[in-house]
């Protein structure tokens, strides 16, 4: 720092050999700036590149706008559904269920199998071909494997699939590989989560699977791309009517679609976090900036003094300060901006392995960095030059000379010298932190919001686990479910009941419906169980059963809001399958849950209100973990079997998946609450110590040992650090509480947890900071000048 | 010049004897020599005035000897013991067992009474005078328990001596502590330090600009460029009140 170029003025250079000599500390102030500059652009980042890849993605391979399955319709109906207004492409194909007998694994694996016209690519929902080729018309076995069911039984070309529609049975060959738009996630029906090895995706040429399952000349499902100002619930009633006569249960659009549902509310949950978090993260590191900067300034008295007595105006020094400061603050824009976007990017690669998309669009918005870069420059700045400002109104001979001592007589001076208990060291602390209860306030909050960071960010996993905890261990105790492809007799659910393995079963019957209240109209399921049953309930948010009163429905609290109803309303249910009788169904009770949206009856009252006779959907088992085996063949062998749900795999599948998705965005807050927590702590050991310095070099020289005289410097910190403990808690409870509730959304809703486990890793975290940080300042300590600290007044 | 008598030895037990001492800073051409090669023995007990321009070594002399640096060649004893090659601990222990500091910026604790002030070196002494019998000496008895802020410069300077001698210190080292007073303030601070010598019988050195207080003491030591250049016993001393400047 010797060779500094000529044109360079005084001041300058002065500016520069002090940036230089406070290297450190500067560095710790620019890495608080970085940690909040970077979660806000490295979230804005992330999340604009998934939302405008998903974009993009569904764009190219024309996603479908709706879907409209019917039970069979003639296909010469495709002509009146391109015709009507609002559809600017339409393709009409054949979905069925599926069962794959996979090799090496016990569990069935449940699916569909989706027909491509005989000719070309589909006109909607284009698939992404990742190897291999689409099948040949004519060729009777060839598929196409969906790539995430590809990969978890490692298919490869060439490879044959043994697979049961509508019970009979077929070896595919796979001659490709793709992705779908339509299923980023692939999910079964009982399922609660994606499960890559129990549900595939294969597609056939038309005339091939038409053949197999015997829909030549008709189709089961219409897909549909909107024209740019289409009405979508204009082109679903128009095709309700159309496809009324085939057996439609009724048009959807993509809020509907499972796997866009799926997407789209897990990209929401990111985008809130990122939308929630970061401006915390700013603020928290704009304040903590604030006050260290202030102070920082406030040790520089006496060089202030010295550069107005040499004539300097008050608005040079403010110059000469706010530049240092802004040096400061430009160092940590830059590192925070320059890991925001490259860790943002990387995020987002992740997040686009994670969702299989076959390419990722990455988009940097620049409002967004204009904004954080200035909000960050202005709040440091800002608060610098109201301490510089400060400093530079003394006059200069007072400035130069050593400040008189400061008034210790007027606070808690007599009582603490009564406390006859204490050492003298010990009065020194306590008197300075009751002297300027604002510099310890704010160091304690300083480090109480940067543990409350620390603990909001980890309390989103304690929600989630919660949630988890209610809905599986709680809602739905069951290990099994079983969906039958149509409703059966009760003789079907006995039958499951004696299968060797299987400890207990309950029946459900389920039935889609469009509820209706006045003018609002939802989608929905009604879901028929048995009275007291164990297997599957609906609970509450405080985990209480509840229960539907006799011919009455339970709704969720999600779906009475968007239906805007009350317990006590009645509800219209236009069922849309088999008979479609229209019900009028009195709302017994409303009730709040963590996850889904839902409505429940009493099973007998489900099945004497549609009339079809004692039917069940499907049944949910407890089995012996230990005799799976003959279950999971027989359910393979059986063709009325449309889906299995296994609750063990769902709730492992589930955390691992939240763990990886959440979980990612979760730690990389965490590390940078973290970082923020350092750069706090060690600025204010630091200062303290600069402020001190003098008086802990006389200490020194009074004969005072290096342990003696850290303790009267880093006891102030760990006093401050242990009262800041408790408030960082209660603060980071706050945090958690305000993070459940902005998180949550219509699919769950977030529950307010932070686990004792959370608040002993906060606290650990920055015990350990503390102490690291310490340690550094009290190698400083260890190298105290005390000849010249002696001489100098300041 | 009294060079060949300096040399001879002195009626009392020595308390320092200083050979060879020599203090670089720094090295190659930034070298700066502080001391050059000092030679000085010193009585048990005596009041030393030690005189010298600005740079002539003598605030470097009083921290060697005060157990705050330590010497680039040559050796200085403590009543026998080499305190010239000792480590960070011992010169801590030393410092603490036998050296009271007087500043010339007082440097007391703002946030502690006259009388905690004191106390903080007396809790860590081992055959201390209680605080407020400290504080008598230098005529403070009735300011213990007021705040450094609510003291005078010199009343600051007093309790500053107080602190340093209620240890019962062998040494006691004042750089400039009339520096930052006026006179009459000066003067009492003077009047405190020759009781303090008087009654505790502690080897006092008072290193000063300020040629007129060279009345007071047994020996006037002359620094001049890292040497010493004179050393004088002072056969007409003066009690403080009979000065001024």
């Amino acid at each position: 720092m010797n060779r500094l170029p000529a044109w360079m003025g005084a001041l300058d250079r002065k500016l520069v050999r002090e940036l230089w000599g406070m290297k450190t500390q500067a560095l710790a102030i620019a890495f608080v700036i970085a940690g909040g500059v970077a979660v806000h652009l490295l979230a804005a980042g992330m999340l604009s590149s998934l939302q405008e890849t998903r974009r993009a993605y569904y764009e190219r391979y024309l996603f479908a706008d709706l879907w409209a399955p019917t039970v069979r319709a003639p296909q010469r109906l495709i002509a009146d559904i391109r015709a009507i207004d609002g559809v600017q492409a339409a393709t009409t194909r054949i979905r069925v269920p599926a069962l794959f007998a996979m090799e090496g694994m016990s569990a069935p694996a449940t699916g569909e199998v989706l027909s491509l016209p005989d000719v070309g690519e589909a006109a909607v929902n284009r698939l992404h071909l990742v190897r291999g080729r689409l099948p040949v018309a004519g060729q009777r076995d060839e598929a196409v494997v969906l790539q995430a069911f590809a990969d978890a039984h490692g298919l490869e070309i060439g490879d044959t699939v043994p697979a049961t529609l509508y019970g009979g049975r077929r070896r595919l060959t796979v001659v490709g590989i793709a992705l779908s738009p339509e299923h980023v996630y692939a999910i079964g029906p009982g399922q609660f989560v994606p499960d890559d090895r129990l549900f595939g995706v294969l597609w056939m040429r038309r005339g091939a699977l038409a053949q197999a399952v015997n829909q030549d000349e008709a189709f089961n499902e219409a897909v549909v791309r909107l024209s740019r100002d289409a009405s979508e619930p204009a082109v679903i009633a128009r095709l309700d009517r159309l496809l009324e006569p085939y057996g439609a249960p009724g048009a959807y659009g993509r809020a509907d679609q499972i796997s866009d549902a799926f997407v789209s509310s897990e990209i929401d949950q990111l985008a809130t976090m990122g939308r929630v978090l970061p401006p915390v993260f700013l603020l928290v590191a704009a304040f903590l900036v604030n006050v260290v900067v202030s102070r920082l300034i406030a040790v520089q008295r006496a060089g202030i003094g010295l550069l107005k007595a040499f004539g300097y105006r008050d608005r040079d020094i403010i110059g000469h300060y706010l530049k240092l400061v802004a040096v400061i603050a430009a160092t940590g824009v830059l590192i925070g901006g320059a890991a925001g976007i490259w860790l943002g990017r990387g995020m987002a690669e992740l997040y686009m392995e994670y969702y299989r998309f076959p390419f990722l669009l990455f988009q940097a918005d620049p409002a967004d960095y204009a904004t954080v870069i200035g909000v960050a420059m202005l709040t440091v700045m800002g608060g610098a030059a109201l301490a510089v400002r400060r400093a530079a109104a003394l006059n200069p001979a007072e400035a130069m000379t050593p400040a008189p001592p400061p008034d210790y007589s007027k606070v808690a001076g007599a009582w603490i010298t009564r406390m006859r208990v204490l050492d003298q060291q010990s009065r020194m602390i306590l008197r300075q932190i009751i002297r300027w209860p604002w510099r310890a306030a704010l160091t304690v909050a300083g480090i109480a919001a940067s543990g409350a960071l620390l603990i909001g960010t980890l309390s989103m996993m304690d929600g989630i686990e919660v949630m988890i905890d209610s809905s599986f261990n709680v809602s739905n105790p069951h290990d099994v479910s079983v969906s039958f492809v149509e409703p059966r007799s009760r003789a079907a659910l006995f039958s499951l009941a004696r299968e060797d393995g299987v400890l207990a079963a309950e029946p459900f019957r389920v039935v889609p419906v469009r509820l209706r209240h006045g003018a609002r109209e939802e989608r929905a399921v009604i879901t028929g169980a048995p009275l007291d049953g164990t297997l599957s309930r609906m609970v509450d948010t405080d985990n209480r059963p509840v229960q539907p009163h006799p011919g009455g429905l339970v709704l969720s609290s999600d779906l009475a809001a968007k239906l805007g109803i009350e317990a006590g309303d009645t509800v219209e249910a236009q069922v849309t399958e088999g008979r479609r009788p229209l019900l009028a169904l009195p709302v017994s009770a409303v009730t709040a849950s963590y996850v889904g949206s839902g409505a429940r009856m009493r099973i007998e009252d489900l099945n004497r209100a549609l009339e079809e006779g004692a039917l069940v959907s499907g049944a949910w088992l407890t089995v012996d973990a230990d005799r799976t085996g003959s279950l999971y063949a027989r359910l393979k062998e059986t063709p009325s079997v449309a889906g299995v749900g296994l609750q063990a795999e769902a709730v492992k599948r589930l955390a691992a998946m939240l763990d990886e998705n959440l979980g990612r965005s979760i730690l990389t807050f965490f590390l940078f609450a973290g970082l923020i927590a350092s750069g706090v702590v060690y600025n204010t050991v630091r200062i303290s110590f600069a402020e001190r310095r003098r008086e802990l070099a006389s200490l020194r020289v009074l004969g005072f040992s290096r342990a003696d005289v850290s303790y009267i410097l880093l006891g102030e910190v760990a006093f401050l650090t242990l009262l800041a403990l408790p408030l960082g808690a209660a603060a980071g409870a706050g945090l958690a509480w305000y993070l459940a509730h902005a998180m949550s959304s219509d699919l769950f809703r977030l529950p307010f947890a932070v686990a004792p486990a959370t608040f002993g890793m906060a606290g650990a975290v920055v015990l350990v900071i503390t102490v690291v940080a310490s340690l550094m300042v009290r190698s400083q300590i260890d190298r105290l000048d005390l000849a010249e600290a002696l001489k100098t007044g300041e | 010049m009294t060079g060949s008598e300096d040399k001879r030895a002195p009626p009392h037990p020595l308390c320092f004897r200083a050979r060879g001492v020599t203090r670089v800073y720094g090295a190659g051409a930034a070298a700066v020599h502080a001391l050059r090669g000092v030679d000085l023995d010193l009585p048990d007990g005596e009041l030393v005035v030690v005189l010298g321009a600005s740079g002539s070594g003598k605030s470097t002399f009083l921290n060697i000897l005060g157990g705050l640096d330590i010497p680039t060649e040559g050796e200085v004893l403590f009543r026998g013991e080499d305190i010239s090659r000792a480590n960070q601990h011992q010169l801590t222990e030393y410092r603490r067992r036998h050296i009271g500091f007087v500043f010339q910026f007082y440097n007391l604790m703002p946030s502690l009474t006259a009388r905690e002030n004191v106390a903080l070196v007396t809790e860590i002494a081992e055959a201390p005078l209680s605080p407020e019998q400290a504080l008598a000496m230098v005529g403070l008895e009735n300011r213990l328990d007021h705040f450094p802020a609510q003291l005078s410069g010199g009343e600051q300077q007093r309790v500053a001596i107080a602190r340093a001698v209620a240890k019962q210190p062998s040494v006691l080292l004042c750089d400039e502590p009339t520096g930052a007073l006026d006179s009459a303030t000066g003067i009492l601070v003077l009047e405190a330090l020759k009781t303090v010598n008087d009654t505790l019988g502690a080897t006092t050195l008072l290193i000063t600009h300020n040629a007129a207080i060279a009345a007071i003491a047994d020996r006037v030591v002359i620094f001049a460029d890292g040497r010493v250049r004179e050393v004088r016993e002072n056969a007409d001393k003066r009690a403080p009140g009979e000065i001024s400047w």
